[in-house]
């Protein structure tokens, strides 16, 4: 299987991937803004999220929530995300409404700050606060998302703070903090557009062109700072939070090469072997041979920039210790590290990896934002059609190898929650990280 | 609205057809839907049995859901790890589950490993095997899963919503997952027999979608599943009266949350209606799109929540209609005033032709775009397998969502909607929310703990 692939860029530099699929009349416009949440300045946690938000605020010629309006007037489905590292919008529309979707993209990039007001940016922050509450404070284990990266990240690094934000820095954010993020980020040479589904080749280059075209190439950003880690985190990090829940549950983590290395397949492969479908190492000795967790799974952040991190996450039974858990965990590792890992589950991992794949390819979304994910990430959208050749060729010693140099003592961060009422050790403050949708 | 001079226009629309599909009966019973899509090298196969949770014997609920995902550990010939190594080596996720008015296995695999990844579907649905010791596991999973509730506030609200709104003999009051009373009640042999008596060919449909065609799904199909023998499962209609017909309050305390989760609700209509369109787009317009009146309300207008929606619970009876959402706690009884408001407002009068042709005009233009995937087609089918819904479903859809008159949209509102039987359930901090929700005076309060029992049902019973 084989996605075609057609790549220009504008005078001003915006990148455009197209990939035509007439199966459907259905066409997927994708905008990946390469800014996140690791380009926040201190004392501004989770204003790139906020920032996604006024968005949907209306620019030159769109009021207030009619994006939302327009593209569900034409049929279409819609949103935007917040990520570490970068920033999508993207709506799903019948393919006759492609010059819609597009110039309302183009009216937000190339005309924000007309539309922006106090009003608005209060009712946003007060919207993102009850997100932050609905998605972290009053869910069990919902600040995972923060205390896991901030655990993972030296103190300084971009990934450490909460992507959320915290409510001070909420508050904190202002109209100023708006027009220069807009002026910094939101300019044509820092984003990428894909266009997925059934249209015309010439058509959209053409409207691409009469509604991008105009938006001037904006002063460059300034460069994130020196992002790379050593290898490994250097010791066994460890935080235990007491808190509302009723049965433990650990998120071991280690840090990992990044998306797209050599490296990187060997990793996912591995995490895939240890928690990924119900015949993975975790599934069959934690969940069914010694009962004592209830879920378990692994993944990596598939971060590209500084170093990933590979998690395994595991929901302990109510009558077994957040500590018996981690044990279980760290001695599934070590033997993994010790006796290696056969063929047969290095050809069980991909042929999941593979179905998965072609799976979602058939959803014209999910390609157009994979196309601006490996445009954004490596300048090179074509890279799609390589990943499922990638994963075939790890072998399983690559995979022993991988374990044996990244997966040791020496690189592991547990984040331990465990119910409050059984707690006996101190909480550990962090801040920090989850993927938002607005 | 801005000026829509440099508005692009729509060009024109491009035709769209639901994809054909075929279907056939085997000679045991067992009906066939076979719908060919090609697009990528890929098809998903679900067999849905009728084996819902609706279909349980008393005293067993649970038993639909334990069942559906006992299949999957283990056949008379092989062990739960054995199985799933062979279907997680052809790199076919396979997953059972049952909800309300369905048991169903649904797999996905490339088309090049089909027949034999049906081959051990076949194995699991004809043979399973149900070890004591899986058995147990599942089970104690599932109290797990209970207890776990106690600490997540949105599961709680739902399911404390659903047993203050039907009946306490209604199976729709428990959650579909059974009790922990329920499910510790269960033993391998109760299993047995409910797979033996509800999953039966001639009430069990396969549907096949993707990248194959149809005499090719027909054989493989046959193949697999001929010799399952010729048996029929009774059909079995849910008990969905109310508990009271009165609004009332239930504040479930959970001190010092940080936000209420809000659930304001009566019982709503089962999903094959005569006015199931009219009821569709009126609850687009009241809850059901991002530019819906509640959510603009309760979200861009007042920042009060992160999102509010409203829903119909379709099954073959009557499920719940629901407006849900979670909101800062200080405004917790504001905002259920908003929604209150809100639903008075659809019921007073009609809405305008722009008004309406947001929900008419949304619900036509993304129907192809709900179509996209084979599990989405098969989720679809599956959808008409179990409420009998017409062949011409799919290919009169836009039609009949375009008919939907702003007369039609009142009427719905002034039959669906009933405020007087509102209940309202509230999972919040009491220190901060009881007092404005009582001064609201909706109707009579009641207080719950995180268990769902009263201070007084606690003060008798003396154990919590």
């Amino acid at each position: 299987m084989r996605i075609p692939i057609e790549t220009f860029r504008l005078d001003n530099g915006l990148l455009v991937t197209l990939s035509e699929d007439h199966t459907a009349p259905i066409v997927a416009v994708n905008l990946w803004y390469h800014v996140g949440s690791a380009n926040e300045r201190a004392g501004r946690t989770g204003f790139a999220h906020l920032f996604e938000h006024m968005l949907f605020q209306g620019s030159a010629n769109v009021a207030a929530n009619e994006h939302f309006e327009l593209v569900q007037r034409a049929g279409g489905t819609l949103n935007g995300s917040t990520w570490l590292d970068r920033t999508n919008y993207f709506e799903t529309l019948p393919s006759n409404q492609l010059a819609l979707a597009l110039w309302l993209e183009a009216d937000r990039m190339g005309a924000l700050l007309p539309a922006m007001t106090q009003q608005k940016l209060d009712t946003q922050r007060d919207v993102v606060k009850n997100e932050r509450r609905w998605s972290v404070d009053n869910q069990p284990y919902g600040t995972w998302w923060e205390r896991l990266p901030a655990l993972a990240y030296p103190p300084d690094h971009p990934f450490h703070h909460s992507l959320i934000g915290s409510m001070e820095d909420l508050t904190a954010a202002s109209l100023e903090d708006v027009e220069h993020f807009f002026a910094t980020f939101y300019t044509p040479d820092n984003a990428v557009l894909s266009i997925a589904g059934d249209f015309d080749p010439s058509e959209a280059r053409e409207l691409v062109r009469r509604h991008f075209g105009p938006i001037p190439r904006g002063a460059r950003k300034p460069p994130l700072p020196d992002m790379s880690l050593p290898d490994r985190f250097g010791r066994w990090l460890r935080a235990t939070v007491p808190d509302e829940v009723m049965v433990p549950r650990l998120f071991l983590a280690f840090r990992s090469p990044v998306f797209g290395s050599e490296e990187y397949y060997s990793a996912s492969v591995a995490s895939a072997i240890l928690g990924v479908g119900k015949s993975s190492r975790l599934q069959r000795v934690l969940v069914r041979e010694r009962e004592i967790a209830s879920e378990a799974t692994g993944f990596t952040f598939d971060l590209s920039k500084g170093a990933d991190l590979l998690v395994l996450d595991v929901t302990g039974r109510p009558e077994v210790s957040g500590d018996t858990i981690e044990g279980a965990v760290g001695d599934l590792v070590d033997d993994l590290r010790t006796n290696g890992v056969s063929r047969e589950e290095v050809e069980r991992a991909i042929a999941l990896v593979e179905t998965a794949f072609v799976t979602s390819m058939q959803s014209a979304g999910e390609r157009a934002d994979k196309l601006s994910m490996f445009a954004t990430y490596f300048g090179d959208p074509s890279l799609i059609n390589d990943q499922v050749d990638r994963y075939r060729a790890v072998t399983a010693e690559q995979v022993t190898q991988f374990a044996r140099a990244r997966l040791g003592k020496d690189n592991r961060a547990s984040l331990l929650y465990v119910p409050a009422s059984a707690a006996r050790s101190g909480v550990v403050e962090t801040r920090a990280a989850a993927e938002v949708v607005s | 609205m801005k000026e829509s001079a440099h508005r692009p226009a729509p060009g024109p629309a491009r035709p769209y057809h639901f994809p054909h599909f075929e279907r056939a009966t085997l000679d045991n019973g067992l009906s066939v839907i076979v719908v060919p899509v090609r697009k990528l090298p890929v098809v998903t196969v679900s067999l849905v049995a009728d084996a819902g949770a609706v279909t349980e014997p008393a005293g067993q609920d649970g038993i639909a859901r334990l069942t559906a995902r006992a299949l999957l550990e283990g056949t008379r010939s092989r062990s739960v790890d054995a199985l799933t190594e062979s279907l997680e080596r052809l790199g076919a996720s396979l997953d059972a589950d049952a909800e309300w008015d369905s048991g169903a296995l649904t797999m996905t695999v490339l088309t090049s490993r089909l027949s034999e990844a049906m081959a051990l579907v076949a194995e699991v649905v004809l043979e399973p095997a149900f070890p004591e010791r899986e058995l147990e596991r599942l089970k104690a999973e599932r109290l797990a899963e209970i207890l776990q509730r106690r600490a997540e506030p949105r599961g709680l609200a739902d399911e404390l919503f659903s047993r203050f709104l039907y009946a306490s003999d209604s199976r729709y009051a428990l959650p579909d997952g059974g009790s922990a009373a329920s499910v510790s009640a269960i033993h391998r042999d109760h299993v047995a027999a409910f797979h033996a008596a509800r999953y039966r060919p001639g009430s069990t449909t396969a549907i096949i979608v993707g990248d194959i065609g149809v005499d090719d799904a027909l054989r493989v199909v046959r193949s697999r599943l001929n010799a399952w023998p010729a048996e029929r499962a009774p059909g079995v209609d849910a008990d969905d009266r109310p508990a009271r017909r009165t609004r009332a309050v239930h504040l479930v305390e959970k001190a010092d949350a940080p936000q209420s989760e809000l659930r304001i609700g009566h019982i709503g209509i089962p999903r094959v209606h005569p006015d199931y369109f009219a009821a569709l787009v009126m609850n687009m317009l009241l809850g059901g799109l991002f530019s819906s009146r509640i959510n603009l309300n309760l979200r861009e207008a007042h920042g009060y929540t992160y999102g509010a929606s409203s829903f119909f619970d379709w099954r073959r009876q009557a499920g719940p209609f629901v407006v849900a959402t979670a909101v800062r706690s200080d405004v917790t009884a504001a905002a259920a005033r908003e929604v209150l408001t809100e639903i008075d407002r659809m019921r007073a009068e009609k809405v305008s032709a722009e008004e309406l042709s947001l929900a008419t005009s949304y619900l036509e233009g993304v129907f192809p775009i709900r179509y996209e995937t084979t599990a989405a087609i098969a989720r679809a089918l599956t959808a008409m397998v179990i409420y009998g819904l017409p062949p011409d479903y799919f290919d009169t859809y836009r039609d009949r969502v375009r008919a939907v008159s702003a007369a039609d949209v009142l009427r719905a509102a002034r039959e669906f909607l009933r405020p007087e039987e509102l209940q309202l359930v509230a999972v919040g901090d009491p220190a901060v929310v009881r007092e404005p929700l009582e001064a609201m005076d909706l109707g009579p309060m009641q207080s719950y703990d995180t268990a769902g029992v009263t201070s007084q049902e606690a003060g008798v019973r003396g154990d919590t």
